[in-house]
C-alpha cells in the first residue's frame, strides 16, 4: 500500500442516526438532539476519532413536511450547530449544509466566514438545492413552478461563485492600522464583486474580512450530471452514491470529464457515501438493522448503499472502492451514537492497518480544514490581479 | 411611602464600527478574531450583565465615493458569533441586530429560535429596518422599501416570524421509543401568515426554544420607532443625551404600553453608554479628553464635516476654522450606508450654530467636532459613576444602561471589576444570575404560550 495516498474520512451527523428507527435504539437520546451539548458530544466524537470533518444535515423545504408521529421531527439551523460546537472543539473540520435556493449569498458568505473565524479555518459548508413546492411556500417570493432542475443547478453555481468572490473582496493584508495617515484599512485592498445573474446581484465587498482558509471548502452532494457539472465547476468536493465498483469508476469519470470541460487542472475530491450499520459480527449488523426495519414499517433504503457488517469488511470495501479512484469516504451513520462510535474506533483502527489512513500522531498543531483535505491557501483573485 | 429600588439592568456593545472605537490605542486588539467577543462576553457574564450586543451593517459605508478607510471596517455574521459565544458563557443573553428588510421571516425565525435552543434561552432580536437601495444591492431583493414603508414590514416581518415561533406550543415532543411516538401533535409547526408583505405557508421545523420568542429589542427615538417597541419590543435602545430628555423619553414609551395592553415593566428602557472610569474624577476627565482627541482625528473631523456640508473638505487644515461655504443643499450624496447624517436635518443651520459656537469659543474645526459629536456618558471614579447611574434608573430616566466600551476587547474590564461592584454594594445590581433566561434577566416574563389553533 505504500505510495497510495491517505484516505480522506468523514462523517454525516443526522438527528440519531440515518435509519428513521434510530431514535427507539436503547442507546439514543431523541429527547435532546435540539440542545448544544448533544451536538457536542457527536462533534467531540468524531474529532477524537481524527475524522476530517462532519457534515450537518439541513434543509429549509420539503422534509418536515410529514405528518408522521413515528419519526424524528424538527431540526436546528446547521450552521449554528457548527459555530455553537467550533470553541469546543480544535481539529476537526466543520461543513454544515446550506440551501442556496432560498437564502441570501450575502448573509451566507458571512456567516461561512464567521464560521471560519470561530473555528480558526476549519470551516466548510455543502450547498444544495430545494425545488420543493413546500420550500418556495415558506418563503412565498418563488414561483415552484421556474424552480427547475437547469435553473436551480445555475443558481446554485452563481451562488457559489459570489461567496468565493465575496471571501476574495478582502485581501488579506487590507487591515493596517495606520496611525499616521488615521486609517483602519487599505482602501485599495477592498474590492467590489459586481456579480450580476438572473438571480441576484451583489455589489460587495464583504462586510466580514477574508476568512482564516481564505477560501472555505464547498462541497456537493450529486447523483446525476446536473450536480457533477455543479462539483467540477464550482466545488472542492464532492459527496457520491456509488452502487458498487463499477458505478464508482463510472462517476469517478464522469467527474473527470465534466472537471476537463470546466478547465479546472485537478477534479475536487470524490467522497463516496455510505451507509452503515456496523457491530461485531455481520450477522449481528444484519440483524440490527432488520430490527430497525421493523421498527420503522419498511425496509430503509437511502441514496447511497447501505452497508451492514463488520468494520474490518467495511475497511475492505473502502479500499475496493478507493481503486477505482474515489479520494475518501462519507460515512453515514445508521444510528447514534452505536455506529458513529464503531466508525471512530472500529473503522478508522481497520483503516490504518492498511495504511491508508492517519495516526494520531499526524493530527498536531494548528489544523486547517483546507489543510486537512490537502489544499493550499489560495491568494485573493483580486490580489492577483493587481499584481 | 417610599418606591421599591428598582434594579439596574446593564448590557454589553460590541464595540462598533464609527469613531467611538479607539483602533490606534495600544491596547486594542482584533475586531474580527473570535477571541475578542469571547473576551467581552466574558467580562460581561463575570460582571452578571444582562445581555451581550452586536450590531450589524449590511454593506460597508462610503464617503466620496470611497470606502470609509478610517474607523474599524469588517465585522462578523451576527447569528455565527452569538452562537458561539453560547459554547463560552452561560447566562449572559446573547443579542444582536438582525435586519428585517433584506431577510424573510421563515430564515430568520429559524435562526432565532435555533439560537435559543443552543444557548438554552438566551437569545435576543434587534429589529431594524432599512430602506436604502445602497445596502440592497448586496441581495436579492434590490431596490429599496419606501421609508413610510420600513415599520410597516418590519411590524409585518416580526408577526410572520412570531406565528412561526408559535407554531410549536413546546410540548409536542415526547420521544417514547416503547410506543414509537415523537412527536404528540401530528400538525406541530403548522403555520400559515398572510399580509401586503408575506404570504408564507407550511410547517416550521424548529421546536419551541425555552423562550419561547427570543427577547425583541428595538432601537428607535422616532414617533413610529416609539410605537412599534411599545407595541412589539422588550427592550428599547435610545441616545439620550440629558436628564431630562431621559425622563421625558422613559415617560413617554411607558405610557404608550396600556393601550396594548401591557403593564410598565414589559418593556426594558436601555440608553447606551460611553464611560471612562478614572481613579478620581479629575483623572477620569483628563483621560476623557485623550480619549476625545483619539475618537477624532484632524482627518476624522474633515470627514464628519463633510457628512455635514455634503462637499468634499479636503482641503481644508482641521486645526484650522470652519469652511465659510454653506452645506449643498438636498440629498446628502457624499456619504453613504451611514445613519448619522440624516440627523441633521437642516444642514445649513446647524453649519452656522456651528460656526458661532466655534467663533464664541475660538475651537478650530478638529476641536468643534470634538464638541458637537458629544463627550462620554458617565465620566468619573467608581463611585461617581456608579452614583450617576443608580440616580438615572431611580429616578426613571432609564432602566439601565447599553454601556459602549471604547477599546476592544478590554475596555468593559475597568467598569466590571470597579464599577459593578459598587452597584452591588447598593443592593441596585445582581450579585448573581437568579434566573436562567434573558427573559428572566430582564424580568420580562415569559413570551406568550404556542398557537393552540391548530387550524391554519
Amino acid at each position: 500500500m505504500a505510495g497510495k495516498p491517505e484516505l480522506h474520512l468523514a462523517t454525516a451527523l443526522e438527528a440519531t442516526g440515518w435509519h428513521p428507527a434510530s431514535w427507539r435504539e436503547p442507546r439514543a437520546r431523541p429527547g435532546e438532539i435540539f440542545t448544544a451539548a448533544y451536538w457536542t458530544d457527536l462533534v467531540r466524537e468524531a474529532e477524537r476519532g481524527l475524522l476530517d470533518f462532519v457534515t450537518i444535515e439541513d434543509s429549509l423545504g420539503g422534509e418536515g413536511r410529514s405528518d408522521h408521529t413515528g419519526r424524528v421531527r424538527g431540526r436546528l439551523d446547521s450552521v449554528l450547530i457548527a459555530s455553537r460546537v467550533a470553541p469546543l472543539t480544535t481539529a476537526i473540520g466543520l461543513v454544515p449544509t446550506v440551501v442556496t435556493t432560498h437564502t441570501e449569498p450575502f448573509h451566507l458568505s458571512k456567516a461561512l466566514a464567521t464560521l471560519d473565524y470561530v473555528s480558526r479555518g476549519r470551516a466548510g459548508v455543502r450547498v444544495r438545492v430545494d425545488g420543493s413546492a413546500e420550500g418556495a411556500a415558506h418563503f412565498g417570493r418563488r414561483d415552484p413552478e421556474t424552480l427547475t432542475r437547469e435553473a436551480l443547478f445555475a443558481e446554485a453555481a452563481d451562488y457559489v461563485e459570489v461567496i468565493r468572490r465575496l471571501q476574495d473582496s478582502w485581501e488579506d493584508e487590507a487591515e493596517i492600522r495606520d496611525v499616521a495617515t488615521g486609517r483602519f484599512i487599505d482602501g485599495d485592498k477592498l474590492h467590489y464583486i459586481d456579480f450580476e445573474g438572473p438571480w441576484f446581484s451583489v455589489r460587495g465587498p464583504s462586510i466580514t474580512p477574508r476568512p482564516p482558509q481564505g477560501q472555505i471548502p464547498v462541497a456537493v452532494l450529486a447523483h446525476a450530471t446536473a450536480a457533477y457539472r455543479l462539483a467540477a465547476r464550482s466545488a472542492d468536493l464532492v459527496f457520491v452514491t456509488p452502487r458498487d465498483e463499477p458505478d464508482a469508476a463510472r462517476i469517478v469519470a464522469e467527474i473527470g470529464a465534466e472537471s476537463d470541460v470546466a478547465g479546472r487542472e485537478k477534479p475536487p475530491g470524490i467522497l463516496a457515501d455510505l451507509v452503515v450499520f456496523l457491530d461485531e459480527t455481520e450477522r449481528a449488523a444484519i440483524g440490527r438493522k432488520a430490527r430497525l426495519d421493523e421498527l420503522a414499517g419498511e425496509a430503509y433504503v437511502s441514496d447511497a448503499a447501505v452497508f451492514a457488517g463488520t468494520a474490518e469488511q467495511l475497511a475492505e470495501l473502502l479500499i475496493a472502492l478507493a481503486e477505482q479512484g474515489v479520494t475518501g469516504f462519507r460515512l453515514r451513520p445508521g444510528a447514534i451514537p452505536h455506529d458513529l462510535l464503531a466508525i471512530t474506533a472500529d473503522v478508522t483502527a481497520a483503516l490504518r492497518k492498511t495504511g491508508r489512513y492517519r495516526g494520531p500522531s499526524a493530527t498536531t498543531g494548528p489544523t486547517t480544514l483546507r489543510g486537512t483535505l490537502g489544499l493550499g491557501r489560495p491568494a485573493s483573485r483580486y490580489a492577483e490581479v493587481r499584481a | 411611602m417610599s418606591k421599591p429600588v428598582k434594579q439596574i439592568h446593564l448590557a454589553a456593545h460590541f464595540p462598533g464600527v464609527n469613531n467611538t472605537t479607539v483602533w490606534s490605542d495600544p491596547e486594542a486588539g482584533s475586531h474580527i478574531e473570535f477571541d475578542s467577543f469571547a473576551h467581552l462576553a466574558r467580562t460581561a457574564e463575570r460582571a452578571k450583565f444582562d445581555f451581550f450586543f452586536l450590531a450589524e451593517g449590511l454593506r460597508l459605508r462610503e464617503q466620496g465615493g470611497k470606502i470609509y478607510d478610517l474607523d474599524v471596517v469588517g465585522r462578523p455574521d451576527t447569528f455565527t458569533v452569538l452562537a458561539a459565544l453560547a459554547a463560552v458563557t452561560e447566562r449572559l443573553g446573547l443579542t444582536g441586530t438582525i435586519n428585517s428588510t433584506f431577510n424573510e421571516p421563515y430564515e430568520v425565525a429559524r435562526q432565532f429560535a435555533s439560537l435559543d435552543h443552543l444557548s438554552g434561552g438566551r437569545a435576543g432580536w434587534n429589529v431594524v429596518t432599512s430602506w436604502d437601495a445602497f445596502t440592497g444591492e448586496n441581495f436579492r431583493r434590490g431596490g429599496y422599501l419606501p421609508r413610510e414603508q420600513r415599520y410597516e414590514r418590519a411590524q409585518a416581518f416580526l408577526s410572520a416570524a412570531s406565528t412561526l415561533f408559535d407554531s410549536w406550543r413546546g410540548d409536542e415532543i415526547v420521544a417514547d421509543p416503547d410506543r414509537g411516538v415523537f412527536a404528540a401533535d401530528p400538525r406541530a409547526g403548522a403555520f400559515a401568515y398572510r399580509d401586503a408583505h408575506f404570504g408564507i405557508e407550511g410547517r416550521f421545523d424548529v421546536p419551541r426554544g425555552p423562550q419561547g420568542r427570543p427577547v425583541i429589542l428595538q432601537a428607535g427615538d422616532s414617533e413610529e420607532g416609539r410605537e412599534f417597541a411599545a407595541a412589539t419590543a422588550d427592550a428599547i435602545f435610545t441616545r439620550h443625551g440629558t436628564f431630562e430628555a431621559g425622563q421625558a423619553f422613559y415617560a413617554d414609551v411607558k405610557g404608550r404600553l396600556a393601550r396594548y395592553g401591557r403593564a410598565r415593566d414589559q418593556l426594558v428602557v436601555l440608553p447606551a453608554a460611553t464611560f471612562v472610569v478614572g481613579d478620581t474624577d479629575a483623572d477620569a476627565h483628563e483621560k476623557a479628553a485623550v480619549i476625545r482627541r483619539k475618537q477624532v482625528s484632524g482627518q476624522t473631523a474633515i470627514k464628519f464635516a463633510e457628512q455635514l456640508w455634503n462637499r468634499d473638505l479636503s482641503g481644508y487644515d482641521p486645526e484650522g476654522p470652519l469652511p465659510e461655504v454653506d452645506p449643498l443643499p438636498g440629498e446628502n450624496t457624499i456619504s453613504r450606508g451611514r445613519a448619522s447624517v440624516r440627523m441633521y436635518r437642516d444642514p445649513i443651520a446647524t453649519a452656522r450654530e456651528w460656526r458661532k459656537l466655534a467663533s464664541a469659543r475660538n475651537l478650530s474645526l478638529r476641536e468643534l467636532i470634538i464638541e458637537v459629536t458629544g463627550r462620554q456618558t458617565f465620566i468619573g471614579a467608581p463611585g461617581t459613576i456608579a452614583r450617576e447611574i443608580n440616580h438615572l434608573v431611580q429616578q426613571d430616566a432609564s432602566d439601565g444602561f447599553i454601556l459602549v466600551p471604547h477599546v476592544t476587547p478590554g475596555g468593559l474590564d475597568e467598569f466590571a471589576d470597579a464599577v459593578v461592584p459598587l452597584l452591588q454594594e447598593r443592593g441596585v445590581f445582581r450579585s448573581d444570575y437568579e434566573g436562567v433566561t434573558l427573559r428572566d434577566h430582564l424580568g420580562i416574563g415569559s413570551s406568550l404560550p404556542g398557537n393552540l389553533d391548530r387550524s391554519a
